[in-house]
């Protein structure tokens, strides 16, 4: 596995990490590790650092809704112009083109209910080369990026074995 | 009323360390750097397969030796690994964990009074099971200044006319210690020009952090005279499922099978199916968890050696076995200190055998987050000393 490879399967995990400890758990040159992450932050391969958070833990109101969208290619723009209309609301936290049964995946968090389906009539709808939607409310969230948020891990082994 | 309890098996002692398990246990709210297992749960698809074989009604017995299914990939995972070929028919059989097959190597191979050469420090079980054979134990004092490898010298040191056996125990539980190529092929002259056989526990073999294990099988004139344990225990998180084989020469086989089949019938089932499923499309697994386990390793030697603490670095398994003479207090009395001022569960190496005094077996099955608390505890502790 390249020192690359090795790097952003960590941070992917661990954004919070510092470089000492990096270069710790890599068995590499401090130096060079902050090299090559200053590298991948550079080249755009780390986009940014986030944190995970389980909102319906908290009294704090979120509605996340998925909605498939069909539109129209239009002629030598392909889905990329009607993409980024979409992608340019804040309240969009997600676009992707899609195969399949239709074309854009918009993933969009709201306050309420009403403030994402006022999105999707008054703002989404009415693009003109929006053909459909349908729209998903997400109920419960059991794993999210890979972390499974319904349950902690317990240790569950002998406290000692040889 | 008569005495109820057999001579021999009442000459083995206890673990010497019953003492210090005896408070572990009392301990509440401890952290463990304790346990020989993985912390990783069994990889899912493993899980599945063990239960859609359940769900298939597959809830018999398999034959003694185990599925042909589950030896075939026993003997493609060896030959992919080691370049060496078995007969998953008359050379492999599968096992209630590899501590079964350690027990029926010795029992099947030795008579009353033939040695068995055991280096330790090592797992607890070698000795007591060739007592339990009628063997004598004969120990070997693996060295640190060596590594805690094994070297021809110290064979050569303690073979007589009635050794017979020689354990191979790496990656060894607990020191971490591998043994490369180099090592090996010293110990392969000493083998075969004292005709002695060897019982070479490999449990540890996925877990290597400095290149691929090499098994003493793949050297020439070795397959004839060893058995190879191994098992899925370690390598694939699935300890709770008792699963292990072991592969030789078909006239060991034989006998060995003879045993287990009257004392054990067949290794579990649903196991074995579930090992299947491992073998076939586990390596990605394995990979995963080994390179966690790699980069823990790395986080605890660099903080034994920010705090002071002598420590070789293993190579192999999930141990770390740093020295703690300077401390000026035995191993027990350490971890037994440790424990009580800073709730903190180390083994003493003297669990494994004498030699062991003055190191603590550390293990990193543990996620970081539990290690880094368990070193700020252990910080704190010996700068008290």
């Amino acid at each position: 596995m390249s020192k690359r490879e090795e790097i952003l399967g960590i941070i992917e995990k661990n954004s919070r990490i510092d470089v000492h400890e990096l270069s710790v758990l890599m068995g590499a040159d401090e130096i060079l590790v902050a090299n090559e992450l200053k590298a991948l932050e550079d080249e755009g391969v780390i986009c940014g650092y986030h944190t995970m958070i389980d909102w319906s833990k908290t009294d704090i109101e979120k509605v996340n809704a998925l909605i498939e969208v069909k539109v129209t290619p239009q002629r030598g723009l392909g889905f990329d112009s009607i993409a980024e209309r979409i992608y340019k609301y804040p309240e969009v936290t997600s676009v992707y083109l899609m195969s399949g049964g239709f074309d854009l995946m918009v993933i969009l968090e709201g306050k309420s209910l009403h403030e994402v389906a006022s999105f999707v009539s008054d703002k989404l709808s009415t693009l003109d080369t929006v053909l459909s939607t349908a729209t998903h409310f997400i109920l419960k969230k059991y794993k999210d990026h890979g972390t499974i948020l319904t349950k902690k891990y317990e240790d569950t082994r002998e406290i000692v074995s040889l | 009323m008569r005495n109820p309890i057999g001579k021999k098996v009442a000459q083995i002692k206890p673990s010497g360390i019953r003492k210090f398990f005896d408070i572990v246990l009392e301990t509440e709210g401890a952290i463990s750097l304790g346990v020989g297992e993985p912390d990783f749960d069994t990889p899912w698809h493993i899980r599945d397969e063990g239960i859609y074989s359940l769900e298939k009604g597959r809830t018999f017995y398999t034959s003694n030796s185990g599925l042909k299914e589950l030896r075939t990939e026993v003997s493609n995972y060896i030959k992919r690994t080691q370049g060496v070929v078995y007969d998953p028919i008359k050379e492999i059989f599968i096992t209630v964990g590899g501590s079964e097959a350690i027990d029926l190597a010795m029992r099947a191979m030795v008579d009353e009074g033939d040695e068995i050469l055991i280096p330790q420090p090592s797992y607890v079980s070698y000795e007591p099971c060739a007592i339990l054979a009628d063997a004598v134990p004969v120990i070997i004092e693996l060295k640190e200044e060596n590594q805690f490898r094994l070297t021809a010298q110290e064979v050569l040191e303690k073979v007589t006319d009635r050794t017979k056996i020689l354990v191979l125990p790496f990656p060894n539980n607990p020191t971490g210690a591998i043994m490369e190529k180099e090592d090996l092929e010293e110990i392969v002259k000493v083998v075969i020009e004292k005709d002695l056989y060897v019982i070479s526990d490999e449990i540890y073999g996925e877990l290597t952090y400095s290149g691929r294990h090499v098994s003493i099988v793949s050297f020439p004139g070795m397959k004839e005279r060893t058995i190879l344990i191994n098992g899925f225990s370690k390598a694939y998180a699935m300890t709770g499922w008792r699963l292990g084989y072991a592969c030789g020469p078909q006239q060991i086989m034989e006998q060995m099978v003879k045993i287990h089949q009257y004392a054990i019938m067949c290794a579990p089932t649903t196991s074995q199916y579930a090992a299947v499923e491992a073998l076939k499309n586990g390596d990605d697994d394995v990979k995963m968890m080994k390179e966690q386990y790699n980069q823990r390793r790395r986080y605890l030697l660099s903080e034994f050696k920010r705090l002071g603490m002598p420590c070789f670095e293993p190579y192999g398994a999930f141990y770390v076995f740093p020295c703690i003479k300077k401390y000026a207090m035995s191993s027990e009395e350490f971890c037994t200190k440790l424990l009580k001022e800073e709730k903190l569960a180390v083994v003493p190496g003297t669990a494994f055998g004498d030699c062991g005094e003055g190191y603590i077996r550390v293990s990193y099955a543990y996620s970081l987050e539990n290690l880094k608390a368990a070193m700020e505890r252990l910080e704190r502790f010996i700068n008290r000393l």
